[in-house]
This record gives structure tokens, C-alpha cells and sequence, in this order.
């Protein structure tokens, strides 16, 4: 791998951490990323499915996901894990992508993971072939490309540092802050980066310097290289050795802080945890000695290096780096109050998830009102046998006569002179749990049972422990000798249409045995819907989780809901024809039983 | 610092508290006591009848070595292994009546360098114990580069630390090796000079020591000597670090442990203990260092390597003697955590005038902030300043300011404005000048 990012790289980040995010967004947008670098989030105790965030002017949604298998299974192509768990689970979060695979740079950006943990981390993704930046590390950029969070900074500084765009020096440091400086230094006495690395401030970090160096050896877009490291550790001997082998050709300019730690014993621990000389080998010094021996330019001191990185930039007669065009992020953003995703009247003709009305309403388009659901309820175009099949239940649904309670509060209220809006409202309100609610319910206990490979026995027993009759199950007066001729052709209906009818097979069986109990406890009109409508949506390839999401968010219902209304308008538009009085019920139907209110 | 020194006595807690869990074969006594002085000692025979029952030996634990060469280990009155309790408290009171000299480091027996000069606080006490030189033996463990590596030796004591090439075994393990892979490697590196009949015995000690080291998040562990008797097993003397990042997950496993100021440095300040306090409160970071109170250049810089610069560049251009204090704030303090940092360096620096006469220097730098908003811990400091001006302008201030990132230019532009309008000497830098560019204006001045 000759390069850690592209434009196309795309990352999980693992915490909910908005200015971070946003922050990459705006650098995308900057850039003019063709996708945003931030594939999901996972934020394990967030509630919602989606953070919104701004993309330029507007405004983008990034899903979110309460595990890191989820978002990387539903973000596969993201390969990066910006792992900004605290150093309590930052550790346990590293393992388990390790343990999902797919990723090939993880970043660790908590300080003070356990030492144990940090090496345990750090050699297992090293022996899965993962690039670790980090932990205690603010990230990594390929300039033009793609950056970690809040690498660089504001968007100002960024491209005023030249981070916007590849340059050719390639940046490995410990400290982020001095990452940050150093950008802006390459940037004023050089061309910028071409790709940069701050691996860590922790004892333990996952790749070292020659990890890094070797990397950008390989990248032809590095001309040369710049490592600043610390006070302790040996990791910058390895670069020598490098260097010696002939494995490091490219030019490396270098300098090793903390020079003042010889004046003291090692109880002062001058800047980071990784930072303390346990030999002469480790001091500053020797480390910048050693360096300078081996071939390496290194300056006089920090305040030199400016000179010397002119110098050697300048040595290399390098092309000068065209300027691309960039985005400009607007300084005031407001961001949306509402979403919507399913239609669009922005345009010459508002649309239906993106089909124009007129391409759906029209006799001529053969699209019928199944087709109108399928598109503003699912955003999807369901084959003809599933908008049939809903335009049937629609149908089925449509009315059930005067005497049932959702009708005949539609009526009681048209009767006292309100309007076809509040009286068809009184109607719809009563629809819930005992008023059409059979179709929820037994989608749900149906598809529960299933799911759980309950037998009918089974299911009848934890029906009877929940204390609930089986929705969808029994009728007043309809049985096996005397079917419901809307159950029989919603079946049949099924049976020529749908390509399976899994959940249904198996409400027969439960049938089969309830019915052998008593002659009219049938699968009646509300069940067959509410069950053939899961067969419908497993036909249609939704995944289990959709369906049931469907169910609990009260889909099913909806559809009664439209359905019924039809009805409800019928008896409401009767009762204004027939010009019926107020009505006041006879009080003979009153049972009376009222006791003096006692004093407490 | 992720790696800590603690004393030996919690050291041998910590062990002996997880005694049958790593070695279920042996025994240990765990006869010890921590005290202060000799009426300590005498208090705790009370509660620890084998202080009045057996003879002793006692020495200072505080973290340092080489307490034998040093003259402070009392294990004989008029022979050895005949010290009573009395003759403990007392000895134990003669040495903490006046400051002692330590040498940390010797060539022979003659010490090299200069002593260390404190007060002994710290003694440790335990039953003598007889045994035969062939009875004594050597462990220890840590990490080297990225390796856990076990040092074992058939000679404990000075022997093993004056041939430590010739007597010592070392056996290296990567960090993800199994327990089994652990215990087969170390039964066949036992040292050779382990009696045939002591081989499997010592396997066993090793492997449970080893694993304790692994398990505990011991940084360090060493017994110099321990004495293996049969079952028995005496822990002469410890050394140990612990990763102190892994405290978290070693509440129970540790215990109350503390982590002491090493021996002749000088005690934490009550300031520098206030902002370890801070600091172990929020996410951010807070870290301050008095290293000469007195001197004339005091820094406070945002970010861990830029405060290592802008000290470097201090140490080159203006000497060591001028700087005062090492620290570092970063990680997006608060404006309020910024304040109390801020106030905390400016009481210091306003205490004395410069003993010759001249301006103290403020140094505020920083690199170019990643994401720490500057306006707002500029803020703090603003205020910390609002508190501290009189002083400020009774000892004589010149602050010089560099700083980039996140709202840097409202925080140079307020800090500019405060200064100038509480009457302080300031000047102020963004990131088109040299991030320590200012240390050489201020020196240079």
C-alpha cells in the first residue's frame, strides 16, 4: 500500500463527535469529494438512525448505528475506523474491527489506554495487516484526499497550510499540535504535504516512524521526507538502519525535541507519556547526533528547521504544484428543521420519490393507488401483484357497515352538525388496539411465532401465557362450513400471485388447530391481511428487521386507516343527506347505578 | 508518566493479596509492616504480635536501592538476625531525627556521584529470615521495546547485579503469547545453576511470578532475592512499577495503593498538586513542573510537543537557569480550567521580584491548534490576568504571545485588548510567525 487514503477512502467513526465530523465534511467539501469521507457513525447510545451534517451549503444525512458491525455491514466499502472511544473502551472497540475484518487503517485517538492493552491492540492488527495510527494521536491527512477529524484544523488554516492539496513532502511526528505546526511551516518554505502522519504521544503506539517512512518511500508522490521525534524510545534508529540498508532512499530531514531533558533526572517528563529517556541512546541529542551521522538533515535546532527544510526542498528542484479549484464553505449555515424523502415540489412538477405526479396519476400510466403507496410509504416501485394486492385490501378494508364503533362515532358527530373533516377525525380515532388493531397484531404474533419456530401448540400456549386471544383469530359468526368469502379471496388471491406465502402456511397450521377447539375460531380478514402483508414484504426482499419495524411503527395500520376512511366519509356524507337530527341516546339503554359520594 | 514507582511494602501487598491465585503451591507469610517512625512500630506490635515475638530487619522504603551499601538496612544488634522490636523503633528513630545521604549509585562499594540529602519517612519491617546462600534466587520482569521479558537467576542478591551477564537467564515473550506457550518456554529456560531437585519448584514460582507481572499490569517487577525453602517462599526484597493508565480496570486488584515522590526530590508544591487535581478531572490536559521557582521566564503553552519546543528553544537561547516551569495545557480545556491554570502560574511567577532586577517573561505560546477553540481558553487567561494585574505590574511582566488554530485570531485580538487596557506589557504573535520565535524576542529584548 503505497498510500493510506485516496478520494475515495471512506471511514466508521466510532463516537458521535459532530465538530470532528463536520469538520471532515467541510474539508470534502473543499476538496470537492466526490462522496463524503464519513460512511456512519457509531454512537452506542444514540436513539435516531441518521446525524444531520453540512455538505457545502447544504445539508446531508450520515446514518447511524449502535454497533460497529452494523454500520460496517451496511457501509462495507469503508474501510477506515476512526476509533474516538474514551481509553476505557477504546481497546475493546480496536478488537472487535479487528475481529469484523475489512478495515485497513484504524485510528485510536484516546490518551492513556492501558499499556498492556495498547501492545495487545497494536500487535494483533499488526499481524492482520491493519495500519494503527495511534492511540493518543490527533490522525493523518492525504492532503486532497482524504483527512482524520481534526487534523489541520479550521478550514481556513487548512488551506492556508496548503493541506488542501498534495504537496511532496511526506510528515510523520509524535505530537499533533506540532503535526499541525509543521504543515504550516512545510507550507510557507516548501510545497506542503503529499501525505502526513502524527502516530502518537502514548509509550505504545500501533505504527512507528519507519512503519510510516517506508510507506512513503513507496508513494511517488513523496519527494522527500520529515520526521520530528521525541525525547525516549529507539523507533528513530530504526529509520537509520533504514537508511543504512538502502531500504530509505528518498531525502529525510529530521529533528528529535526535547534536548532540555538532559538538564534533568527523569522525574521531570517533559511533554508526552512516551516521552523519557531511560538511556543516553534516547536522549534528543544522542537521537539527533545519530541522525545527522547516518545522513539525515538535521538543523541546529527547532528554530532552524524552517532553513532547513528550504534547503532541502529547494535542492530538489521539484515542478510547481498546480493550484486546484476549490469549494468555498459558506461562513453561515442554517441547518434544516424538517426532512422529507419522499416527494419533491421543488421543481416543474412536484415529484413522488422521484417519479413526476403526472407519470403515476394518469389512466394512461396503467398505475393505480397501490402504486401512489408504494412510492410516498415504501419509496420504492412494488411489482403489479403487490400493488394489487394492496389496492384489495384497501377495497377489503373499505367498510364494515354502521354499528362498529369507529362508524358510528363518525355518525354520532355528523349527526350533531359537525363538519365531514372532524366528523370523519372522531371515526379514526377509535382505531387502535381493539378497532382494527387485529391487522398489527397478528402480523406481529404471527411472524413472532414463526420466527421463533414455535409449533401451533406452542404459539397457542405463550399466546395464553401473555393473556391475550390470538389476533386475527376467530369470527362472530363465520367458521369452516360457512367461510368468509374476503378471506377466501384474499388466499386465493395469494396463492396465484405471490411468488411464497411462508407466514400464511404457517397461519394455517395454527388455524387447523384452533378451529378443531371451536368451529368459528378461523384466520378471519383482519389476520389473512396482516399475515400475507409480511409474505408480501418477505417476497419483496425486505429484511426481517424492515419488516418488524414496519409492524411497530404502525404501517399495517395505515392501511386500515385509508382504507376505512372510505367508509367513514360514505356514513358521514349519508347522514348529511338524510338531513338526521342530533341524536341523544334513549335513556332506557342507560344501566343507572349511582351512589352517594361518601366524605373522606 | 504511565509507568509509576510504588513501595515495596505494596508491592508485596499486591502479591500477597493474589498469593494463591499465581502461586498455589507455595506459601508466604506476607509478615510486614509500613511505618513512619519507631512509635509507629511499637503501636503496630499490637496488632502484629510477631514484631515482639521474632527478630527483625528494617530499612527504608522509598523507592530507592542499594539501601545495604547506603548503611540502611538493620539486620543485627551485636549479631546477626538479634534485632528486637526496640532495637528497630529506635534505630528507625535515629534515622529520621536528622537528614540522611543517600547515593544511588556505586562502584563497589564506593558510592559515585553525589548523595541525595532528605528526611527517611518511610520504613519497612519484617521478621528476619535464615537461609543458605544456595536458598536465594533472582526474578524479575518488564517490557523491552515490544517484548515482556523475564529475567531469572540461580544467585540472588549483589551476586546476580555484579555478574548479570554471566548469571542471568532472560526469556522473551511477545505480547500475544498464550499461557501456554509462556509456561513451555520458561520450564525450558530455567538457569542451569537451579539445583536438579529445585528445577520444576522454580519453573513453577517463575511462571506464576510471570503471569502475576501480565495480569496485575505490573510495568515492573523484581525480587532480589527471594528464598525458596520447599514450599516456602520469603520475599527478601521488591521493586516494582505499575502502568498506572490500567488503574481503572485494578481498582479491587490493587488495592489503596500510593505512588511517592522519589527520595530527595523535592515534594510537590501544593499548586503543583492542585493542578494534578484538575487535571485528573477532566478530559483535557493540565500538567504543570516548578523547576526553578526563583528564575526569570515562565511558559504557559497549549499542546504536549509544542511545550518541549518552546523549553528547548528556552534552554538554548536563554540558559537553564531563566526557566521556572515546565507544563502544558491542551485537549480543549475550559475557559474555567484555563483560568484556574493561568491563576495558578501567575501567583507563582508574582511571588518574588527577579533577583537581578529585570522583567519577568511570560511566554504564551502554542503551535496551531487542532481543535482547541483559543478565543476560549484565551478567555481564561484573560480573566486569570483581570486577577492577578497589581501584581503583575508591582513585579514587572512582559508577556509575549504566539498562538494559531480555531479562533485564533479573536483570542490574539481580546488578549491584546485586556492587556493593553489593565495596563500589562504584551505582545502578540499568530502563525506567520515561527512557533518559538517569540522566546527569542523575549530573550533577545
Amino acid at each position: 500500500m503505497a498510500q493510506l487514503f485516496t478520494r475515495d477512502t471512506q471511514a466508521i467513526f466510532w463516537n458521535n463527535n459532530t465538530t470532528a465530523i463536520q469538520r471532515m465534511l467541510d474539508y470534502d467539501y473543499t476538496i470537492k469529494r466526490d462522496k463524503p469521507s464519513v460512511a456512519a457513525i457509531v454512537a452506542p447510545t444514540s436513539s435516531g438512525k441518521f446525524e444531520k451534517f453540512f455538505y457545502g451549503p447544504d445539508e446531508i444525512m450520515i446514518p447511524t448505528f449502535k454497533t460497529t458491525a452494523e454500520a460496517k455491514e451496511a457501509q462495507p466499502q469503508a474501510d477506515v475506523l476512526l476509533n474516538f472511544a474514551s481509553f476505557r473502551t477504546a481497546y475493546d472497540v480496536t478488537m472487535e474491527a479487528l475481529e469484523i475484518g475489512g478495515f485497513s487503517t484504524i485510528m485510536i485517538t484516546a490518551e492513556g489506554i492501558p499499556e498492556r492493552l495498547a501492545r495487545k491492540m497494536n500487535a494483533t492488527a499488526r499481524a492482520s495487516g491493519v495500519v494503527v495510527i495511534g492511540p493518543a494521536t490527533v490522525g493523518g491527512i492525504a492532503p486532497g484526499a482524504f483527512k482524520i477529524a481534526n487534523v489541520g484544523g479550521t478550514i481556513t488554516n487548512i488551506v492556508n497550510s496548503k493541506l488542501h492539496r498534495a504537496g511532496s513532502c511526506g510528515l510523520v511526528t509524535r505530537s499533533g499540535g506540532l503535526f499541525n505546526e509543521l504543515s504550516n511551516i512545510i507550507s510557507i518554505n516548501a510545497d506542503g504535504i503529499a501525505e502526513g502522519v502524527a502516530i502518537g504521544g502514548d509509550r505504545f503506539v500501533g505504527s512507528v516512524f519507519i512503519d510510516n517512512l517506508l510507506r512513503m518511500e513507496s508513494n511517488p508522490q513523496v519527494k522527500y521526507m520529515l520526521l520530528l521525534g521525541e525525547v525516549g524510545g529507539i523507533e528513530e534508529y530504526k529509520v537509520i538502519d533504514a537508511i543504512k540498508e538502502g531500504k530509505i532512499t528518498k531525502p529525510v530531514i529530521a529533528w528529535c525535541i526535547g534536548t532540555i531533558a538532559k538538564y534533568y533526572d527523569s522525574g521531570v517528563q517533559f511533554g508526552h507519556a512516551g516521552a523519557s529517556a531511560n538511556a543516553e541512546r534516547e536522549t534528543a541529542e544522542a537521537k539527533n547526533r545519530a541522525m545527522s551521522e547516518a545522513g539525515i538533515y538535521v538543523p541546529e535546532s527547532f528554530n532552524d528547521l524552517p532553513n532547513k527544510i528550504k534547503e532541502v526542498y529547494e535542492s530538489l528542484n521539484l515542478a510547481p504544484i498546480a493550484e486546484p479549484e476549490m469549494n468555498v464553505v459558506p461562513t453561515v449555515r442554517r441547518s434544516k428543521q424538517f426532512i422529507c424523502t419522499i416527494s419533491d415540489d421543488r421543481g416543474d412538477e412536484a415529484t413522488y420519490a422521484g417519479f413526476p405526479i403526472s407519470s403515476v396519476a394518469l389512466p394512461s400510466t396503467g398505475k393505480g393507488i397501490g402504486d401512489v403507496i408504494a412510492l410516498l410509504w415504501f419509496k420504492k416501485q412494488y411489482p403489479k401483484w403487490a400493488t394489487d394486492f394492496i389496492e384489495t385490501v384497501l377495497k377489503t378494508v373499505a367498510d364494515h357497515g354502521p354499528a362498529v364503533s369507529g362508524a358510528h362515532n363518525a355518525k354520532v358527530t355528523a349527526r350533531a352538525g359537525k363538519s365531514v373533516v372532524e366528523s370523519l377525525v372522531t371515526g379514526l380515532l377509535t382505531i387502535g388496539p381493539r378497532f382494527g388493531g387485529a391487522i398489527d397484531g397478528a402480523a406481529q404474533y404471527f411472524k413472532y411465532a414463526d420466527d421463533n419456530g414455535l409449533s401451533p401448540k406452542e404459539f397457542l400456549a405463550y399466546m395464553k401465557n401473555e393473556g391475550i386471544p390470538i389476533p386475527g383469530i376467530g369470527h362472530r359468526i363465520k367458521s369452516l362450513k360457512n367461510p368468509d368469502l374476503r378471506v377466501k379471496g384474499l388466499m386465493e388471491y395469494a396463492a396465484e400471485y405471490f411468488p411464497s406465502t411462508p407466514l400464511l402456511d404457517y397461519a394455517r397450521t395454527v388455524e387447523a388447530l384452533t378451529t378443531s377447539k371451536k368451529e368459528n375460531l378461523i384466520l378471519n380478514v383482519d389476520g389473512t391481511i396482516g399475515i400475507l402483508m409480511v409474505d408480501m414484504w418477505r417476497a419483496l426482499g425486505y429484511a426481517e428487521e424492515d419488516i418488524d419495524e414496519f409492524i411497530s411503527s404502525g404501517t399495517l395500520n395505515a392501511f386500515f386507516i385509508v382504507g376505512r376512511s372510505i367508509g367513514f366519509i360514505g356514513h358521514i356524507l349519508d347522514e348529511k343527506r338524510l338531513e338526521m337530527p342530533m341524536y341523544r341516546h334513549p335513556m332506557d339503554d342507560i344501566l343507572y347505578d349511582v351512589q352517594m359520594a361518601q366524605e373522606i | 508518566m504511565a509507568q509509576k514507582a510504588i513501595r515495596e511494602y505494596d508491592a508485596k501487598s499486591i502479591l500477597a493479596k493474589h498469593w494463591d491465585k499465581y502461586f498455589p503451591r507455595f506459601t508466604y507469610a506476607y509478615e510486614t509492616v509500613l511505618v513512619k517512625n519507631g512509635p509507629e512500630l511499637r503501636e503496630a506490635a499490637i496488632d502484629h504480635p510477631w514484631l515482639s515475638t521474632k527478630t527483625l530487619v528494617a530499612k527504608p522504603d522509598m523507592l530507592f536501592g542499594k539501601r545495604g551499601k547506603n548503611g540502611l538496612v538493620l539486620f543485627k544488634d551485636k549479631a546477626v538476625g538479634d534485632v528486637t522490636l526496640v532495637k528497630a523503633a529506635n534505630w528507625i528513630d535515629s534515622k529520621t531525627k536528622e537528614k540522611q545521604e543517600v547515593y544511588f549509585s556505586f562502584e563497589g562499594d564506593t558510592p559515585v556521584g553525589n548523595p541525595s540529602v532528605d528526611y527517611l519517612t518511610h520504613f519497612i519491617v519484617e521478621p528476619f529470615a535464615p537461609h543458605t546462600q544456595e536458598e536465594e534466587y533472582y526474578i524479575s520482569a518488564t517490557c523491552v521495546g515490544d517484548e515482556d521479558v523475564l529475567y531469572m537467576s540461580a544467585e540472588g542478591g549483589m551476586e546476580v547485579e555484579e555478574g548479570w551477564d554471566e548469571k542471568v537467564v532472560e526469556v522473551a515473550f511477545p505480547i500475544t503469547a498464550t499461557e501456554a506457550e509462556i509456561e513451555e518456554k520458561i520450564k525450558a529456560n530455567i538457569p542451569a545453576d537451579v539445583a536438579q531437585k529445585d528445577k520444576a519448584a522454580f519453573a513453577q514460582f517463575a511462571i506464576g511470578f510471570f503471569k502475576a507481572y501480565r495480569e496485575l499490569n505490573f510495568a515492573y517487577l523484581e525480587i532480589n532475592p527471594f528464598v525458596m525453602q520447599g514450599r516456602k517462599i520469603e520475599l527478601l526484597d521488591m521493586v516494582a512499577k505499575l502502568d498506572d493508565t490500567a488503574g481503572f480496570m485494578m481498582v479491587e486488584e490493587w488495592g489503596s495503593v500510593e505512588y511517592p515522590t522519589a527520595f530527595g526530590m523535592e515534594e510537590k508544591s501544593p499548586e503543583v498538586l492542585a493542578i494534578e487535581d484538575a487535571d485528573a478531572k477532566t478530559g483535557a490536559s493540565l500538567k504543570l513542573t516548578l523547576l526553578k521557582p526563583d528564575a526569570r521566564i515562565w511558559t504557559m503553552v497549549a499542546g504536549g510537543g509544542a511545550s518541549v519546543v518552546y523549553a528547548d528553544t528556552i534552554a538554548d537561547l536563554a540558559g537553564i537557569e531563566d526557566l521556572a516551569n515546565y507544563g502544558e495545557y491542551s485537549g480543549g480545556p475550559t475557559t474555567g480550567e484555563t483560568k484556574f491554570y493561568a491563576e495558578t502560574i501567575l501567583d507563582l511567577m508574582t511571588r518574588k521580584k527577579d533577583l537581578q532586577g529585570r522583567d519577568k517573561i511570560l511566554i504564551i505560546g502554542g503551535a496551531i491548534a487542532n481543535f482547541t477553540d483559543v478565543a476560549a481558553t484565551f478567555t481564561g487567561i484573560i480573566l486569570a490576568f483581570e486577577e492577578y494585574a497589581d501584581k503583575m505590574k508591582e513585579i514587572g511582566v512582559k508577556i509575549y504571545v504566539r498562538r494559531g488554530g480555531p479562533n485564533y485570531e479573536k483570542g490574539l485580538r481580546d488578549i491584546k485588548a485586556a492587556a493593553d487596557r489593565l495596563g500589562l506589557w504584551i505582545d502578540v504573535y499568530g502563525p506567520e510567525t515561527h512557533v518559538t520565535d517569540i522566546v527569542r524576542m523575549a530573550v533577545e529584548a
